[in-house]
């Protein structure tokens, strides 16, 4: 008997009640960072992993052939060797355009560049495709970076 | 006091009453008080504890939820066709359901065995079974793919499955029906005593690949067999499964099976049985059934058929099964997480009874038997029995443990979880259901470290809890909290299929291993296209093989002609892309299949036979990009004979057009 009076009291009081979470520390607020909260120490070489890149003259074959094989299986789908924009950009002449770093850093680190790269972003506003992540490590991205030196004419 | 009392509930009946009109109506929800809601939360962006991982039932398929929150994350189709993703569809993956009566579409999957090392639960594996055409599924936690699907010879239903051994040395296969096996199966029904035999087949696991083959199969009496669960801890090395029907019934077994007072638990001594095998003690005989497996590199599943099995007679190979009588019909039969204890549940007994596993090792020492079953000693009851549940409630199905040492019990006709002592056989708490409760699962419960934050009930019946659809409704799950003394309902959800069996993980022993792309360098399919470069069309007779590549937002190539009436094409989609959560789909107009969902780096293949001259559509069928409704193509099929020249292309346009 005591226990159905019980039940009703509850019943009573707590029938109406709001549900309101109570605990607000439990899911705090994610804190905002400030969009250029991350330092951009030279603009032009973009952002990732990359800082600085030493290139060799004559070109390295071995890397070259590598990148091809990767353009062909990862890259040839968006890209021409061309000036042509399909997907994306034609590659004639990025090297001469781009920061080597940069270029490694858009390959490998390419969520992050769209999001706060301003030379990346106007990419972007043209091309109105994300360049997917093609999974590709640092070595495939030099690689990459020696194929496209061949691509615009170095030795 | 009487009239004090009277006049309080009175009092209370109208504040009551008020409350009721004042709020909304109420129904059974009253039960939940406090804050439940804050329980389940799980704010946006954030994940939840546990993955509990659902059987289909009639499905065939496995449901992956998350606890607390309830919410569905994924169907991953097992036993049956799956057109949302072209499983059972693509050439890649019909021969997953591949079996010796040929392509078997669907069956009904009951029971969720994740794999163990040590007795708890390491992330590895899901393994399946198949009631209605015997067979036993592996999934894998990394892909969530099913990789592999073994059939099970000699079996009339495969229920008793795919109970896990500790080690995940063994999963289990009991057939739920005897039947005739071997040469002599044509025979009367009414033969069942003398021709229908029983066999449980022990599965063994690779402990590295967890590839699958029956390592032995046990023959038995002819009887039902309807739940198992393996020994740990001490007990490791035996198997434990409920038997019903020991009248040997083959009609109306609602009446003729439910005649005698006590069925059997059988206990079987797996280590003996391996010790005859070395001895050389088993018989190889024939059988036929598929063994069917994916191969990750080549994104292909394969199926062989296999053409024997090794069996041992038990009622010749003494000491390897005994029976202990248990009233009455039993269904669920659970190991609690010592090992000592096995909580064998009659659907139509007044009480739990629970044998202890070293009075089972002494009645066998002493050889404390009543009698025998068709060659098999029976142990005396008592001599097995640890004790009873006195008035637990009414039709308990299946028992789950937690960490402190106490059960909790479905009872489908009660609808209701009870919570009692193990070893003081205490009724502790109990809670309603609604309703009729079959399954329950805590997270880790069937393991040697149950993580007791949660119990799960699976409803049969939902009837008023949710919006109505008709004659056929959803079934639910129920979530309530057991940290505390008293269990405490948080959350209804509905579920996909019939759930029967589920198993709960710690999200952390799965989300940090979970693929999200194959790497493209390996992918080893015999029809992959490793970039559009490699992309073709190519004739082979009447069949056209086109190695198509598909990346944001186009398909290589996409203007196909020379395709013929009477020829075969396979569509062969390789998706480039090597970023997380970027599938590509493909479809054709007028193709007698479903769709096709390939991911990053994988080749599936959609097979098509024109049916009219023309020039026929395709497209990327899962939204990818802003261009994604540009990702199309053409095929042109003309008449059987013409001369049109195979050619492909993507991107070319011809100036002078028409021909």
């Amino acid at each position: 008997m005591k226990y159905l009076v019980t039940i009703a009291l509850i019943t009573f009081l707590f029938s109406c009640a709001p549900e309101k979470p109570k605990n607000n520390e439990e899911y705090p607020e994610q804190p905002t960072k400030s969009a250029v909260e991350d330092i951009i120490s030279d603009p032009t070489k973009g952002l990732g992993a990359v800082k600085t890149v030493t290139l060799k003259t004559p070109l390295e074959l071995d890397r070259v052939g590598r990148g091809l094989a990767i353009y062909e299986m990862k890259c040839s789908a968006c890209h021409k060797l061309t000036d042509q924009r399909v997907v994306g950009p034609g590659w004639k002449d990025i090297t001469k355009k781009r920061k080597p770093e940069w270029i490694m850093n858009m390959i490998t680190n390419v969520d992050v560049m769209l999001e706060k790269d301003p030379e990346a972003q106007k990419l972007l506003e043209l091309c109105l495709m994300r360049m997917p992540n093609q999974n590709m490590s640092i070595g495939d991205a030099r690689d990459m970076l020696e194929f496209m030196r061949q691509n615009d004419g170095e030795k | 006091m009487k009239k004090i009392m009277k006049s309080v509930v009175l009092l209370l009946g109208v504040a009551s009453a008020f409350t009721f009109y004042s709020c909304k109506p109420k129904g059974p929800q009253e039960a939940v008080v406090g804050n439940a809601a804050a329980k389940v939360y799980v704010a946006p962006g954030k994940y939840d504890e546990f993955y509990n991982f659902v059987s289909g039932g009639f499905n065939g398929q496995m449901s992956v939820y998350g606890i607390p929150s309830g919410r569905l994350f994924r169907i991953l189709p097992v036993f049956s066709q799956f057109p949302e993703n072209g499983y059972g569809y693509s050439e890649e993956t019909k021969p997953m359901l591949n079996t010796s009566h040929g392509y078997v579409p669907w069956d009904d999957l009951h029971h969720i065995a994740l794999s163990l090392t040590k007795g708890e639960h390491d992330g590895r594996w899901a393994f399946g079974n198949a009631n209605n055409t015997p067979r036993v599924a592996r999934v894998n936690l990394k892909t969530f793919k099913t990789e592999e699907i073994l059939e099970l010879p000699n079996s009339g239903g495969n229920h008793s499955s795919p109970f896990i051994t500790e080690n995940s040395e063994y999963i289990v296969a009991g057939t739920r029906f005897s039947v005739p096996v071997g040469d002599k199966r044509d025979v009367p029904i009414s033969t069942y005593k003398e021709n229908f035999k029983g066999t449980i087949s022990f599965v063994k696991i690779d402990p590295i690949t967890g590839r699958m083959n029956i390592g032995f199969q046990l023959k038995t009496p002819g009887v039902n067999f309807d739940l198992s669960r393996a020994g740990k801890g001490a007990s490791h090395g035996w198997f434990f499964f409920s038997c019903y029907n020991t009248e040997q019934a083959y009609t109306l077994l609602e009446v003729n099976a439910t005649q005698k007072d006590k069925d059997f638990i059988m206990a079987v001594n797996w280590k003996k049985a391996e010790e005859y095998i070395a001895q050389g003690k088993g018989e190889i005989v024939k059988a036929r059934y598929a063994h069917n497996v994916l191969d990750e590199k080549t994104h292909t599943a394969t199926s062989e058929m296999m053409t024997e099995v090794l069996q041992l007679d038990p009622a010749i190979l003494k000491d390897i099964i005994y029976f202990i009588p248990c009233p009455k019909s039993p269904h669920g039969c659970d190991t609690d997480p010592s090992g000592e204890y096995i909580v064998a549940s009659g659907k139509l007994a007044a009480i739990i009874p629970v044998f202890s596993f070293t009075k089972i090792q002494a009645a066998i020492a002493a050889k404390d038997f009543e009698g025998e079953f068709a060659g098999i000693p029976v142990i005396k009851y008592e001599s097995a029995l640890h004790g009873e549940v006195k008035k637990p409630g009414l039709g308990p199905l299946h028992t789950e443990f937690d960490e402190k040492g106490n059960a909790y019990t479905s009872f489908f006709v009660s609808s209701e979880i009870v919570k009692w002592n193990v070893k003081s056989l205490e009724v502790l708490d109990r809670v309603p259901t609604y309703y009729s409760i079959g399954h329950l699962c805590v997270p880790g419960g069937p393991t040697s470290k149950p993580h007791g934050k949660y119990v799960i009930a699976y409803n049969k019946i939902t009837k008023d809890r949710y919006l109505p659809t008709g004659p056929e409704l959803t079934q639910s799950a129920q979530l309530y909290d057991i940290s505390g003394d008293k269990m405490q309902l948080l959350l209804d959800f509905p579920t996909t299929g019939e759930p029967h069996y589920a198993e709960a993980i710690p999200a952390s022993l799965i989300a940090p291993n979970s693929t999200k792309i194959f790497k493209i360098e390996e992918n080893n399919h015999a029809y992959v296209a490793k970039g559009e470069k490699e992309a073709k069309v190519v004739r082979k007779g009447n069949e056209v093989h086109v190695y198509m590549t598909a990346i944001r937002s186009h398909l290589t190539p996409d203007n196909i002609e020379g395709i013929k009436m009477g020829d075969v094409v396979y569509f062969h989609v390789t998706n480039l892309e090597q970023d997380w959560d970027v599938p590509h789909g493909f479809a054709v107009k007028g193709a007698a299949n479903a769709e096709i969902l390939v991911m990053p780096g994988e080749t599936q293949t959609l097979k098509w036979t024109p049916d009219e001259v023309g020039v026929v559509p395709f497209y990327c069928t899962d939204f990818c990009s802003a261009l994604h409704q540009e990702m199309q193509g053409y095929a042109r099929v003309s008449p059987a004979g013409s001369n049109v020249p195979l050619k492909f292309s993507t991107g070319v346009v011809e100036e002078t057009g028409s021909k």
